[in-house]
């Protein structure tokens, strides 16, 4: 590792944007389609800039792990591909972002079917109030599935997907709080998968979590490729490694969030073409 | 044997808390046992369902109990709809200088005397608005006392509820009202009964409010625009103006006292049954 960095850190100037053509040069480990399109974004709290310049794009069916130090920018670029940034009081969002041929930032948007294609697992659990049939069946029943056994098939295939129905056949209404934390963020991919997105957000889904809670949601996601499109903030490098198909490297220049480097997670890791990322990946800095 | 100094500042600080905690329930029990020991002579049956006579020396309240409880369901009837109404404006929906300002005045107004009030109520409802001296007046002149202790309670409740569900429901296409209905309110659902209780006591021991808003009459009201005599202001005509009227002024102070709990546990239950039980937290 340090032979490689010596030798990437010896390299002439490097490119700082990335280009589509790059990562296709590789072996596609999944079908490069784009399905997420990112153009020239930036995103500013209260006028001041966090994150600049982002162009990319995310590829259907494919994970994409999204890594740099902390505020550099990875969540609020997560959060601005389900528009959940309108939240944030004086968050404001530039450039284009299309899904599916829809311009997201579009101020005229469906903003709740968006977000019902474009599914989010946030950092910490966060199962509502409610048993666990009911965490996955109210958000069903508010986008208009009113059949009892429909509601009951899909509570039951959401579980399955996650591995939880054996866990909690039994207790589907006992309270989603008294769950572990692994059972809890499982419940929530489940409540994400119910609805039958298209994408996945996650952001940094297994650092509340132990080593073996979070080794089980790790073996989860994978088993999400193919089917949907992933995109997951992590800050465990090793995670990224072994989970994603595409890796994007985020770093903060001049307090500005900005995207060092994209490509195959494989050569993003083995053979980085940014001094920066070579360094990061390798554990100088960040 | 005290020879660490900590031992001696634990010992000397239970004192201080246990001695702190048995004056407040010490107090209280002197206050309630002196209230039954005078008042349950005149409490019964009949003197709770007949009319007052002789001033009120005898007779019983009826007609005052019957007045007591209309002014307060129109009360609860206005700040139930209206402060939860603002609360969740207040929370969810606006954070400029228009929710500011509603938070300053809500403030001003839950310390405002309640003298003033009833002045307030009596110039606006009985004058301005031509309800004349009338129970209606009087519950919404008590509307506007509860409404700033109310709002400011369930806000705060509502403020409190986690973000990660507000973001958990918007991330999953929820709309803002779903999300309020389903998990906001119900999380939200003990500071509402804690301000809900607040207002209620305020609104049951007023006196100088209603005496301006819903006036003094003692008979039994045939509808919400005769005036009618709240349980407080009945007790303090007893005691300051009825030479001889003490031992009812004590009964009458017992029922308040007993109706208060009661409400209380009413209202309890009822935002039990609403809110807290749609939802499981453990």
């Amino acid at each position: 590792m340090m032979h490689d960095t010596k030798k990437l850190l010896s390299c002439a100037v490097l490119p700082t944007s990335y280009t589509l053509s790059d990562i296709e040069q590789g072996a596609a480990c999944c079908v490069p389609i784009p399905h997420i399109q990112v153009e020239n974004l930036s995103v500013s709290y209260h006028g001041k800039s966090v994150l600049e310049g982002v162009s990319l794009d995310i590829n259907k069916g494919c994970i994409t792990a999204l890594i740099g130090p902390s505020g550099c920018g990875k969540t609020s670029f997560l959060s601005t591909l389900n528009r959940l940034t309108d939240l944030i009081p004086g968050c404001h969002m530039q450039g284009r972002i299309h899904i599916d041929g829809a311009d997201v930032t579009d101020p005229r948007l469906d903003v709740l079917a968006l977000r019902r294609k474009v599914g989010m697992i946030f950092q910490k659990p966060n199962p509502f109030p409610l048993s666990i049939r009911r965490n996955i069946e109210m958000p069903l029943r508010e986008h208009g599935l009113s059949q009892r056994s429909a509601i009951d098939e899909r509570v039951e295939r959401a579980l399955r997907d996650v591995g939880l129905w054996e866990e909690v056949r039994d207790r589907l209404d006992a309270p989603a709080l008294a769950l572990s934390g692994g059972q809890q963020q499982r419940l929530c991919i489940a409540r994400a998968l119910a609805l039958e997105p298209s994408i996945l957000l996650m952001d940094e889904p297994c650092s509340a979590l132990d080593p073996i809670a979070s080794a089980v949601v790790e073996e989860l996601i994978q088993r999400l490729r193919n089917r949907y499109t992933v995109v997951i903030v992590t800050h465990n490098l090793a995670q990224a490694r072994r989970v994603a198909n595409y890796a994007a490297f985020f770093w903060m220049t001049e307090h500005v969030g900005k995207l060092i480097e994209f490509g195959r997670c494989q050569s993003l890791f083995d053979s980085p073409s940014h001094d920066l990322t070579a360094a990061y990946v390798t554990g100088i800095s960040g | 044997m005290l020879k660490n100094p900590y031992r001696l500042s634990d010992l000397l600080m239970t004192i201080t808390v246990w001695f702190s905690a048995a004056l407040v329930v010490g107090a209280f029990f002197w206050l309630l046992s002196d209230l039954a020991l005078h008042g349950i002579a005149k409490l019964n049956w009949s003197c709770l369902v007949s009319a007052p006579e002789n001033a009120g020396r005898d007779g019983g309240i009826g007609p005052i109990l019957v007045s007591t409880l209309l002014i307060l369901g129109v009360a609860l009837l206005m700040t139930i709809p209206l402060g939860l109404g603002t609360a969740v404006y207040l929370s969810e929906y606006s954070s400029g200088a228009l929710a500011r300002s509603i938070r300053m005045s809500l403030d001003v107004l839950a310390g405002v005397p309640s003298i003033v009030f009833g002045l307030f109520g009596n110039a606006l409802f009985c004058i301005w608005l031509g309800l004349g001296f009338s129970i209606l007046s009087g519950g919404l002149t008590l509307a506007c006392m509860m409404l700033p202790i109310f709002i400011r309670s369930t806000e705060a409740g509502l403020t409190a509820v986690a973000t990660e569900w507000r973001h958990g429901a918007a991330a999953l296409g929820l709309t803002q009202a779903a999300a309020l209905w389903h998990v906001l309110l119900p999380a939200a659902a003990p500071a509402i009964t804690a301000g809900l209780m607040l207002s209620i006591g305020r609104a049951l021991a007023e006196t100088a409010a209603l005496i301006f808003t819903s006036g003094y009459v003692d008979r039994m009201p045939d509808s919400l625009s005769d005036s009618g005599r709240a349980l407080s202001v009945h007790i303090y005509d007893l005691s300051m103006n009825v030479t001889g009227g003490d031992q009812s002024a004590y009964g009458a102070a017992l029922v308040l006292i007993v109706l208060l709990v009661v409400i209380n546990n009413v209202a309890a239950s009822l935002a039990d049954r609403f809110l807290s039980q749609r939802i499981t937290t453990s």
